[in-house]
């Protein structure tokens, strides 16, 4: 069987021979970054596509079905117009602070590539602080935010800003919340060792009604923090023009554009690893039988199959509910998640300790 | 009890969500819902809805006799002016003096389709066509007469 832990074994191997393990972890540095810089490019094509392609569906629509065969080059259009476009910095906007943002907010979605683990054996950085690591960063991308919006110079930018920093800040508590009843369950905070405790079944399924509770939890949380409708609330199509981006134009916006999308999908992937066991097989129990015929597809094909599979989920979300106004978003948070996953964090505690899950 | 409100309302809002995604998932997967016409592509087999309006046309049967009694009320509902209606005097075959339309002027460039004129027609003579089809490079091609020369009234229609 293949495997990408295999190939970059190879790598790691054949660059420890020709070189010396200084320039071996250069290079390896190197092979990283263009890798995670090349898997955010097919990201950011396939993710809009998908994205077009079923808002289209669910509004008994076409989408985009011209450029290519049933429209699969669309978002490969799309870029090279975003390329040739010119970037624009209006007059009155704080220029290094406008020209940084975009940047900030992919530099942030590359800093939580890091932990995620793509693959059995295959992940950058194994840190013991794994899923403390992701909420810490992922607060960052708030910051490129509100700098996009300050440095606009543009009412509606800032205004969209200031909403998307009310919004970040309340609901990362419920989606840290949410992640600590996996880490009070599994009782480690390394992505590896929460994935391995998943082995005999993922934790939705062995940790039943608070894992349940904090996954929904969990997937409106990194809705609303990745400024999706219906908490689409910096962006505000209808009320802000185009929020904090509203003055960027170009690739800068592209970049904005892209960190979305890129965003989306680390926070599917932690979704995926934490409950849904991340690249390990559907194991059922004791069948040894269908457990070895589950071992047969590979790992990274599990993990993409299931982080596509949340990230189809809040696109069905997306194209399904109406926006919340602010302070309909702020009363959710306040009134329902963060109760609710209080409560749940204490049940959660309870089944760890009293072994009550399977 | 609060608390049992509270769990109440949470469940309805779970129930409604979870409505909605149905709805849509229903036509994410059932692709025969799609309504999007590729216009150009499919001039022949067009589908348009039921209730699309094009323009205002006056219908008129094989004998060339449409329902209009040039009642006006068309002209008095039109918002912008589209409608003009012009009538005459003609002579019945008992010699009395009747109401008739000469011509339904129709300015399909003022028209905004708002179907008012089609609601307020108390005889129902004229309705909204599908046709949408209409430019032309003479603005005054855009004002039509809706009455076929030499038509009459329908028998029958007061």
């Amino acid at each position: 069987m293949w495997s990408l832990n295999k190939i970059s074994d190879n790598i790691h191997h054949w660059l420890n021979q020709q070189f010396s393990p200084t320039w071996a972890l250069i290079f390896e540095m190197v092979i990283a970054g263009i890798c995670v810089i090349s898997l955010f490019a097919m990201l950011g094509l396939i993710l809009v596509l998908m994205e077009r392609k079923v808002s289209a569906w669910m509004q008994i629509r076409l989408g985009p079905n011209r450029v290519g065969p049933k429209g699969i080059f669309q978002s490969l259009a799309d870029t090279v117009k975003l390329l040739v476009k010119e970037g624009m910095t209006p007059d009155g906007a704080d220029k290094l602070l406008f020209n940084l943002a975009p940047f900030i907010a992919m530099i942030v979605a590359m800093l939580l590539m890091a932990p995620i683990a793509f693959a059995k054996d295959f992940q950058l950085w194994d840190l013991n602080i794994g899923v403390l690591y992701v909420s810490a960063v992922s607060s960052i991308m708030v910051i490129s935010i509100l700098m996009a919006g300050w440095a606009s110079n543009n009412k509606y930018s800032l205004m969209g800003a200031m909403r998307s920093g009310a919004q970040i800040v309340s609901y990362e508590l419920s989606a840290g919340l949410s992640i600590l009843t996996i880490v009070v369950l599994t009782g480690s905070l390394k992505i590896s060792d929460i994935i391995n405790a998943q082995a005999d079944g993922w934790w939705i399924f062995k940790g039943h009604i608070p894992v349940i509770i904090a996954f929904v939890i969990f997937i409106i949380a990194v809705t609303a923090e990745t400024n999706r409708a219906p908490f689409d609330l910096a962006e505000a199509e209808s009320e802000l023009t185009a929020g904090f981006h509203t003055e960027y134009s170009g690739m800068k916006f592209a970049l904005f554009f892209l960190a979305e999308y890129v965003n989306v999908f680390i926070v599917c992937a932690i979704g995926a690893t934490l409950f849904l066991g991340g690249w390990m097989p559907l194991h059922i129990g004791h069948w040894q039988a269908f457990n070895h015929v589950m071992d047969y597809v590979p790992s990274s094909i599990w993990f993409f199959g299931k982080t596509f599979f949340l990230i189809f989920l809040i696109m069905w979300f997306r194209w399904t509910f109406p926006r919340l106004r602010i302070d309909q978003l702020l009363n959710l948070e306040w009134k329902y998640l963060l109760p609710i996953s209080m409560f749940n964090i204490l049940l959660a505690t309870a089944v760890a300790i009293l072994g009550w899950h399977f | 009890m609060f608390i049992i409100d509270y769990l109440k309302e949470v469940g309805g809002a779970v129930k409604s969500l979870l409505k909605g995604m149905r709805r849509t998932g229903y036509y994410f997967t059932h692709h025969k819902e799609i309504i999007t016409e590729q216009y150009p592509d499919n001039k022949a087999t067009l589908n348009l809805a039921q209730r699309f309006k094009g323009e205002v046309v006056m219908p008129h049967d094989e004998k060339n006799e449409h329902r209009c009694t040039g009642c006006t009320a068309c002209e008095l509902a039109c918002p912008n002016g589209t409608i003009k209606v012009i009538t005459q005097f003609v002579m019945t075959p008992e010699g009395k003096k009747k109401k008739a339309i000469d011509k339904l002027v129709y300015h399909l460039e003022l028209c905004t389709m708002c179907n008012l004129c089609v609601i307020a027609c108390p005889s129902d003579a004229i309705v909204m066509a599908q046709t949408f089809e209409h430019s032309v490079f003479d603005r005054s091609k855009l004002t039509k007469i809706l009455n076929n020369p030499d038509s009459k009234i329908m028998d029958g229609v007061e």
